[in-house]
């Protein structure tokens, strides 16, 4: 990638990323928000993470792989139980149990 | 008696050292796979600098390793950081009381796990005029860490081969996954859910992670339309 192409990349992404997070908040004096607005950006995140999630648990190598040979899949679904079982440290608790899971997979593997 | 700010803002930083757990590899995995995508090394920390953004970036390393064209990058990060646009709006109501600095600050730093732990903070009941220095404290340390992994990663990737094979991809896996079911207690977010999901397979071909994009807007449709038929259906049953 050229020095030109990456400055145009970088500002581009340091535009769209910086104005999503302050755009409300920078006029949240003279407007205020619908609604029904928000109520439907309730659903922008699980979308998108969803989105993001399911191809790379159940597709990591681009096929579907459901087994449990499939790492992503195994330390994903640990992460999701874990994140039921505590709902009041969802975050803490999906994070430490997936990674844990999927290191100890790792481990055992290459022993 | 309130807890003073620098209180504040050493609790937001210590409730947020377990999520730092899951940008450590996220960062680092970023770092190596920036190495071998053709973005400068200079190019890679300035991103991590100034977007400051775990998924959008990761993404886009994989986009310019595929060769994909520079608007297609920015409107793929636009869409997967849409999620913050929800973010902003869930804080308003506090950030709205602060000075322009601190809103420039706050929102400049706003990301899942800042979000996720500053709500909780701003959600207990004591009023405490301080709890913004909370998110301050969360927020520098998420940023921090973000660019300590991700300057580890550039340079573990440009010295050990095959980093990017460790598969620590899972890191931004189980974050997304604790991110998600959060949200998933009412019927149009279970629609939402599994509409993305099946999009996501369905469009895993489309070039240059279009298929994200999507996916993304057929699941936020389908929860939309969702609540739209059932509050219908529910306002129909009152009026009988």
């Amino acid at each position: 990638m050229t020095s030109i192409n990456e400055i145009i990349l970088l500002s581009g992404m340091v535009v769209v990323t910086f104005s999503i997070r302050y755009i409300l908040v920078a006029f949240s004096n003279k407007y205020s928000l619908p609604g029904e607005f928000e109520k439907y950006l309730e659903f922008v995140p699980p979308a998108v993470l969803t989105a993001l999630i399911v191809p790379a648990v159940f597709m990591p190598e681009g096929s579907w792989n459901i087994s449990f040979g499939n790492a992503y899949l195994v330390s994903g679904s640990s992460a999701a139980i874990a994140g039921f079982v505590f709902p009041k440290k969802t975050l803490a608790a999906s994070i430490s149990t997936g990674l844990a899971v999927f290191f100890l997979i790792r481990l055992l593997s290459y022993s | 008696m309130y807890n003073a700010p620098k209180k504040e803002f050493i609790l937001g930083m210590r409730d947020t050292a377990p999520l730092l757990l899951g940008a450590f590899p996220f960062g680092l995995i970023f770092g190596a796979l920036a190495v071998s995508s053709g973005l400068s090394i200079k190019g890679a920390l300035a991103m991590s600098a100034f977007v400051f953004a775990g998924s959008a970036q990761f993404i886009a390393v994989g986009l310019i390793t595929a060769g994909a064209p520079i608007p297609i990058i920015i409107v793929t990060t636009f869409v997967v950081n849409l999620r913050h646009l929800l973010y902003s709006a869930a804080l308003l109501p506090e950030l709205k009381k602060l000075s322009h600095p601190w809103r420039l600050v706050l929102s400049f730093f706003l990301t899942d796990e800042t979000f996720a732990v500053s709500a909780g903070r701003y959600r207990k009941e004591d009023d405490s005029p301080y709890k913004h220095w909370y998110q301050l404290g969360s927020s520098i340390i998420m940023y921090l860490n973000w660019q300590f992994w991700c300057a580890a990663g550039l340079v573990l990737g440009s010295r050990i081969p095959n980093t990017t094979s460790w598969g620590l991809e899972i890191a931004m896996i189980v974050t997304f996954i604790g991110m998600t079911i959060p949200y998933i207690r009412t019927k149009p977010m279970v629609v939402t859910v599994l509409t993305a999901g099946a999009a996501s397979i369905l469009t895993l071909q489309l070039p240059y992670n279009l298929g994200l994009i999507i996916s993304s807007l057929l699941g936020i449709g389908a929860g939309v339309s969702a609540e739209q038929i059932l509050s219908f259906k529910k306002g129909s049953k009152e009026n009988t």
